[in-house]
């Protein structure tokens, strides 16, 4: 058997995004494009909310979902995002939008900090050293001068685009919504490339990943910084929505939340994410009848959804 | 100068010594194997050349140079790949995706490029795959590119196992047990492919494997271990003739 004679099957390269996908997905965005235009400002409000968590559970996915690290205190990230953003305009008379890269360095710096010593720990020991961080970030932001203490921050700064300055709910949710597709387009083409199969291959067998040439170190701590990166300008966007941002803005509730957002849907794929952040933000709305039985609610709601759809209600295929 | 030299290796695990002053070496270009009972040291001895293990003492070069106490990654991109003895498959990604991750230190592009789409990236990922192609069409799987990988018969995942090794273009390859649990006729096959990694691309292969068959039969030359030390080396007729080589495997008369 000669292999020279061989024609060597043509490799396949994928598609950014399967057709099956496409008019379902354009579908969709209709919706959301003419959403604010229909929806009165309380049914807008809760729709930037959700894309808020949109943005926070895909940045959150490419560290849990993509690289298989489990990080309890992932607001830490949106926190910096959100202060340094509110620091520079409101103290400093920053242009919001020059903020933005401030914020990914500083976010970027976190990362590192935080994740240089701790990546190389199994993950029990990861999720334990997230969680402290989490909680050490929100105190240290309590306590200093300059982050306004317990009371937060006020007066930021409201970004203008063009001579256009976004004021209303309408317009926060067109900027969270743009946010959201960018942050979107950004995973599906990461999760499509060399360092996205890293990440894959690490959470899947690291032993195997390191023996087959892969830094698992490096590619952990890119994943985590990644994730950062996206947590801090979703965390300069609502610093500049809300005006006022606070300690309690920052808890370990709302990095269990972005946690859940990624885990309902079903981590590590885009869709199924998306679904869980969603629902994460709709879930207190929609259960606002149910008064102060909300809390058993949502927990039955939760334990059924781990009972009958295990790997997320939109899994993830490979799974 | 032999590809890989092995000098005065020494592993313990706490008071435990698992290898007690290894050398041998083989030649580039050659098919060695490695022999001995169960817990004889043999894929402890894998895991101290690839670097998963750190040896207490001793020296490991690849081509002159050093690697001793290098990590796991940095030993691949160096040039020396491996197979696990049991199977260690990225079960739930695709056949080529397992094969390109070989590939992954030979290439550089990261996450900026990548988002970027730039032409560079996209020129690269092509390569990446085109390569994962070429080895999964030499060891005769590449029907099954686009399957799940856990979803493969046996016999497949170990040649897929020995693509995803090969793809990451080493100059010796390390086999840990490539026959286990494979049939008579899948044993030929092997012997066959292991023939032809040598011959064809000039990798050089180090094995263990506890198939006697096999190994008389594909290696040039043998190293024996019993108790974490080197009983025997030398060509199969040799070694087999050995008495202490027969003594370990079959015990004293007495």
């Amino acid at each position: 058997m000669s292999d020279e004679a061989r024609i060597l099957p043509v490799p396949v390269q994928p598609r950014l995004m399967r057709w099956s996908f496409v008019l379902p997905g354009l579908a969709a965005l209709a919706c959301a494009l003419v959403l604010p235009q229909l929806a009165n400002a309380y049914v807008t409000e809760v729709a930037t909310t959700a894309l808020l968590y949109v943005v926070l559970c895909l940045g959150l996915n490419i560290v849990v979902g993509y690289a298989g690290l489990l990080d309890l205190g992932y607001a830490a990230f949106f926190a910096v995002g959100a202060y340094t953003s509110g620091i520079l305009t409101a103290e400093f008379g920053f242009n919001f939008w020059l903020t933005i890269p401030v914020a990914m360095v500083a976010a970027c710096a976190a990362g590192v900090i935080i994740g240089a010593p701790t990546l190389r720990l199994r993950s029990d020991y990861l999720a334990i050293v997230t969680l402290g961080f989490g909680e050490i970030v929100r105190i240290i932001a309590r306590n200093l001068d300059i982050t306004g203490g317990a009371s937060g921050l006020i007066g930021i700064e409201r970004p203008e685009i063009f001579g256009f300055k976004l004021m209303q709910v309408q317009h926060f949710y067109y900027a969270f919504l743009v946010l959201a597709l960018i942050t979107a387009f950004v995973c599906l083409s990461v999760e499509r490339s060399r360092m996205g199969r890293a990440w894959f291959y690490v959470r899947y067998d690291e032993d195997a990943a390191a023996g087959i040439g892969i830094n698992r170190v490096s590619a952990k701590l890119q994943a985590y910084m990644m994730g950062a990166v996206i947590a801090s300008v979703a965390g300069c966007l609502y610093a500049a929505k809300m005006t006022a941002i606070s300690p309690e803005s920052f808890t370990f509730n709302q990095s269990l939340l972005i946690l859940l957002g990624v885990v309902l849907g079903g981590m590590g794929r885009i869709p199924g994410v998306v679904l869980g952040a969603i629902l994460v933000a709709l879930l207190p709305e929609v259960l606002r009848g149910a008064g102060t039985y909300r809390p058993l609610v949502t927990a039955v709601a939760l334990l059924a959804i781990m009972l009958f759809r295990p790997n997320g209600l939109w899994p993830d295929k490979r799974v | 100068m032999a590809l890989l030299e092995v000098h005065d290796l020494r592993l313990s695990f706490g008071g435990l010594k698992v290898l007690h002053d290894i050398s041998f070496s083989v030649e580039k270009g050659a098919i060695n194997s490695l022999i001995g009972p169960n817990g004889a040291g043999k894929t402890s001895l894998f895991n101290c050349l690839t670097g998963f293990y750190k040896p207490k003492a001793g020296s490991i070069r690849l081509g002159g140079r050093p690697i001793t106490g290098l990590p796991p990654h940095r030993i691949t991109a160096l040039g020396l790949a491996r197979t696990f003895q049991n199977i260690r498959l990225f079960k739930e990604m695709t056949v080529l995706e397992n094969a390109m991750s070989g590939q992954h230190c030979r290439s550089r592009h990261g996450i900026v490029s990548a988002i970027l789409h730039l032409p560079s990236q996209r020129r690269e990922e092509e390569a990446i795959r085109a390569v994962g192609m070429r080895w999964l069409d030499f060891v005769g799987i590449a029907e099954h590119a686009h399957r799940h990988a856990g979803g493969l018969s046996y016999g497949d995942q170990r040649r897929l196992e020995l693509a995803r090794a090969l793809a990451s273009t080493p100059a010796l390859i390390l086999l840990d047990e490539p026959a286990a649990g494979l049939n008579e006729r899948e044993k030929l096959d092997l012997v066959h492919l292991i023939r032809r990694i040598r011959d064809e691309t000039g990798v050089t292969v180090l094995l263990i494997e506890h198939d006697m068959g096999l190994v008389m039969q594909v290696s040039e030359k043998i190293v024996v271990f019993d108790y974490g030390q080197k009983i025997a080396d030398g060509a199969p007729e040799v070694v087999r003739a050995d008495p202490r080589v027969i003594e370990a495997y079959l015990g004293t008369e007495d």
